[in-house]
């Protein structure tokens, strides 16, 4: 046999093919946020200090709780945010990215700014702060996670919402009917899986569109529980909507560490289900077999179809498992925070868990961290509510949304989804 | 491994792509189906892939009846394929892609990416690959994303390679490479089905040749046959192959463009600081291999990309930085080179096509209604002078063949008041009827003293039509040389090196 040998190619010019356009996005977006921390923190001039209590009376160890001279500390964190902001200019200036810590940075520093202000003369209690965050983090990560999966194998799931719904219902009523929250677990899955049944079924199957398949499966999941909510279970809420709820289970050492400890660590199974299949999902997407046969399907079915993969089969059965796991989701509803179904409980839960799995770029690690932020931000709105901060409390309900406004549409820009997400796989 | 197909017939509806085919492939051959665009070759193949399924006929592997349910069937009885559009995920690295469809696990069901690689470096010092099994594969350059097809083939223990049109994307160079490796594939024993619409290669790597028309097969030709008698096989009539014209009559320079630079919405420097300029009465050939700015360029032309920074002056008119209706209205004719997509409204009728572009002003809206009468009118001229196909103007575009669907575009146009004339690869996927009036037509614009830019990846389409030839490289043109240039230089040039005796970009 012969050798072929690779012919010498002039491919060896130095690649200058790639100009960074400047994107003035993030400096303006940094401004904006100086100008109102100049806004609120020094023109808005509050008296007093701020206290930050960083333990709660049950830990073993005890941190020291820092208090802050309110207006000092404002005018010097604006300080800090405009010189930031002048960075982050002239970085962009000189076509160089802005890094993603560094918004971090300033954010965590706006964050602290803002609290110092808004509660100035009281108590800013940080565990509480996380520990809500948390919790009103879990239904939104089970649905990214739930979102990740459907979307990685080419369907969209606007469907989570639904999928949360019914879960929180059906966990409810099986969970009170038969005394056993596990089955309830289980009846939350299973009924995410029969509406995710419905959206494989019609856009998988029949190429309907599959937008339009998950807005009407969500109209008409809140339609029906909404029915037998009003019809059913208010006849006999005793038997049907009083389910057992979880307690809280505390992890020894761990649970001991400061700050985290309590917030990550004294926590209902539920949250412990939900690291596990946060860590499954990701180790799975990214180093099995089933992840890496799942994504090609999601990124270019046909390739996938000519290496013996049965795209149909793959897609259907992953949007299955997507709505078992957004179930779970809709259960922390009913047995891990409120303790019964009430109409319409998700509110929109759903729809920022969609928002997470974009501004994660589709991946289960940062989607997580995504959803976390949202639950950050509707909790930082009750916790203010509870210290009395100066800003009128309808304004700062529609804080979570902003941010998820802002985080999908400002700083997502360039990411890519599975190519083939949302369209049909039809053979000739 | 012999293959043998047996009255192989393929209906897709009242169509009947494949009719009672009879193809037998010895082992260790090199087999040429040759056929038009449309003749139903890549049917075929899909069929013996196990992606269609046969209405008649079977399959044999070394006389042995087969049934493929689908693609997977046919991978484990030892059939390849290396698609005419890769099966290749992009966000994959080579190995990934290689392993796909046949994963190995290690303990906990983890991917066995290390045995993936050595596969792959195992089969590339085979075949003197150089093939990085980490490298993504949508970074890499189209000839090696094919040899990553060709190893995912051979990882599979494939015994009968199909090829489907594998030089389309190639240049001349990767070409002749290609050639090579498919010869030796053929000594160490593999059977390979090379479908292709190109004579020259087929002469050039064939054992035996079978040809197709209109999903029948023909007839068989050798490998020594002529270009002239493999065309008129595969067409069934005489063909010119070479496009009569006379010597250009030149005028002053009508299109002027200076330091054009085409930037993406990536920030990928896609155009990059390009000049030439084209007289009245010329065409400009842009050569080049798919994929290197020639799109961007011609888009930019029209107005169509948003980063551009240079001049593009149009009879000392300024061109850049204006909506596309008045460049338009400053007299350019476009053929966008996706017909489908950007040339016609599939949903739209034949009349109503030849219109789009002028539903502005005047004779065919009147008050903000449209003249139908007069367009009515206007189109039976238009379909009667470009001889399209149809049964009515009232057809919709989206039922016409690929030609007649051209030459609606062509038609509408060539009607308009012309100064500038850009066609962007005019007759791919054309049958060679509809080749030869797009070709005579561009002839005929020029002629009329209009300035004529052609875009094409084809060899000799190039050679055909230009009066000089730009050869575009990665964003940047190579060089401009004169129509006679011999064509292993054009080749050269497309790979990046500039022709001697020119030096540095022109």
């Amino acid at each position: 046999m012969s050798v072929l040998t690779e012919p010498e190619r002039p491919q060896a010019e130095p690649d200058n093919r790639a100009v960074v356009l400047r994107s003035w996005k993030a400096p303006i977006a940094l401004a904006i946020f100086t100008v109102i921390a100049a806004g609120l923190f020094i023109l808005g001039h509050r008296e007093g200090t701020t206290r930050f209590q960083l333990s709660q009376g049950s830990d073993l160890i005890q941190l020291p709780a820092p208090e802050l001279p309110t207006f000092a500390t404002g005018i010097i964190i604006t300080i800090v945010l405009a010189l930031m902001t002048a960075f982050a200019f002239y970085r962009v200036q000189k076509y160089r990215r802005v890094p993603i810590w560094f918004i971090a940075v300033f954010a965590v520093l706006f964050m602290t700014g803002f609290l110092t202000w808004a509660a100035a003369g009281a108590t800013v209690p940080v565990p509480g702060l996380l520990i809500g965050t948390v919790t009103l983090s879990v239904p939104l990560i089970f649905g990214a996670m739930g979102g990740v999966i459907s979307e990685r194998v080419g369907v969209v799931n606007v469907a989570i919402e639904g999928q949360l719904l019914a879960g929180a219902f059906s966990s409810a009523v099986i969970a009170s009917a038969t005394g056993n929250l596990y089955l309830g677990l289980l009846g939350a899955m299973v009924a995410g899986v029969l509406v995710s049944f419905v959206l494989a079924a019609f856009s998988i199957k029949y190429f309907v569109d599959q937008v339009i398949v998950g807005v009407v499966l969500n109209v008409l999941v809140i339609g029906l529980t909404s029915f037998f909510y009003s019809q059913v279970l208010t006849k006999d809420p005793g038997l049907l909507n009083t389910p057992p709820r979880f307690s809280r289970i505390e992890i020894p050492i761990l649970g001991e560490i400061p700050i985290l400890g309590p917030v990550l660590f004294e926590q209902t199974i539920i949250v412990y289900i939900m690291y596990v299949v946060v860590a499954l999902v990701y180790f799975c997407l990214f180093h099995t077999k089933w992840g890496l046969r799942m994504r090609a399907v999601g990124e270019h079915p046909t390739a996938a179809d000519t290496v013996g993969i049965n795209v149909t089969g793959t897609r259907f059965w992953n949007v299955s498992l997507a709505g078992a796991i957004a179930g779970l989701g809709g259960a922390y509803f009913t047995l891990g925070a409120v303790g019964a179904f009430g109409k319409e409980m998700t509110a929109g839960a759903g729809f920022i868990a969609l928002a997470a799995v974009i501004f994660g770029r589709w991946d289960p690690i940062r989607a997580t961290l995504a959803a976390l932020l949202f639950g950050f931000a509707t909790n930082l709105q009750n916790v203010l509510g509870i210290i009395g901060s100066p800003v009128p409390s309808e304004f700062m309900l529609m804080l979570p949304y902003i941010v998820t406004i802002f985080a999908v549409a400002g700083l997502v820009g360039r990411s890519r989804g599975p190519a083939a997400s949302g369209k049909p796989y039809i053979k000739a | 491994m012999k293959l043998e197909l047996r009255g192989i017939t393929k209906r897709f509806g009242a169509l009947v792509a494949n009719d009672h085919i009879d193809l037998t492939v010895q082992s260790g051959e090199i087999h040429a189906l040759l056929g038009e665009n449309g003749a139903g070759k890549s049917t075929l193949m899909n069929v013996l892939y196990g992606l269609y399924q046969a209405e008649e006929g079977e399959i044999l592997l070394d006389d042995v009846v087969q049934k493929f349910a689908g693609p997977g069937d046919a991978m484990n009885a030892g059939i390849g394929m290396v698609h005419q559009h890769f099966m290749l995920i992009p966000v994959f690295t080579v190995a990934e892609n290689v392993m796909l469809g046949h994963e190995q696990t290690t303990f906990g069901g983890r991917l066995d990416l290390e045995a993936a690689r050595a596969k792959v470096r195992e089969i590339s010092a085979r075949f003197g690959f150089h093939v990085d099994p980490d490298a993504l594969v949508e970074g890499l350059p189209v000839g090696v994303q094919q040899r990553v097809e060709i190893i995912k083939a051979l990882s599979r223990d494939a015994k009968v390679l199909v090829f489907d049109e594998p030089t389309a994307v190639l240049t001349p160079q990767e070409t002749d490479e290609l050639m090579v490796i498919m010869k030796q594939l053929r000594e160490s024993g593999t059977s390979i089905v090379f479908i292709t619409h190109k004579l020259r290669e087929v002469r050039e790597v064939a054992d035996r040749i079978t040809v197709i028309r209109l999903g029948k097969v023909v007839g068989e030709a050798s490998p020594t046959a002529t270009n002239t008698e493999l065309a008129s096989l595969m067409v069934g009539r005489a063909v010119e192959l070479t496009v009569a014209k006379n010597p250009p009559v030149l005028g002053e320079p009508a299109l002027v463009v200076r330091d054009l630079s085409v930037i993406d919405p990536q920030g990928q420097v896609v155009v990059n600081n390009v000049s030439f300029e084209v007289k009245s009465g010329e065409v400009l050939v842009i050569a080049g291999v798919q994929g290197n700015g020639q799109t961007e360029l011609t888009e930019a032309l029209l107005g169509l990309q948003p980063h551009v920074t240079g001049s593009i002056e149009l009879d000392g008119k300024s061109l850049r930085n204006r909506s596309v209706r008045k460049i338009l209205d400053a007299g350019v004719g476009f053929v966008p080179e996706d017909r489908t997509q950007d040339g016609v409204v599939a949903e739209f009728s034949i009349a109503e096509n030849l219109m789009l572009d002028r539903s502005t002003s005047k004779p065919f809206v009147k008050a903000g209604n449209l003249q139908l009468n007069f367009l009515a009118n206007f189109a039976r001229e238009k379909v009667t002078e470009f001889d399209i196909r149809t049964q009515g103007i009232d057809s919709k575009a989206g039922r016409l063949s690929g030609g007649n669907q051209q030459k609606v575009v062509l038609a509408r146009e060539l009607s308009r008041d012309l100064r500038l004339f850009v066609a962007a690869q005019p007759t791919r996927g054309l049958d060679v009827g509809s080749i030869e009036f797009v070709h005579k037509r561009i002839i005929a614009t020029r002629d009329s003293g209009l300035p004529v830019i052609v875009v094409s990846t084809e060899l000799d389409e190039v050679v055909a039509l230009a009066d000089r030839i730009a050869v575009m490289y990665r964003g940047g043109i190579v060089g401009i040389v004169p129509a006679d240039t011999p064509r292993d230089v054009l080749g050269l040039m497309m790979a990046g090196e500039p022709a001697p005796g020119t030096g540095e970009a022109a």
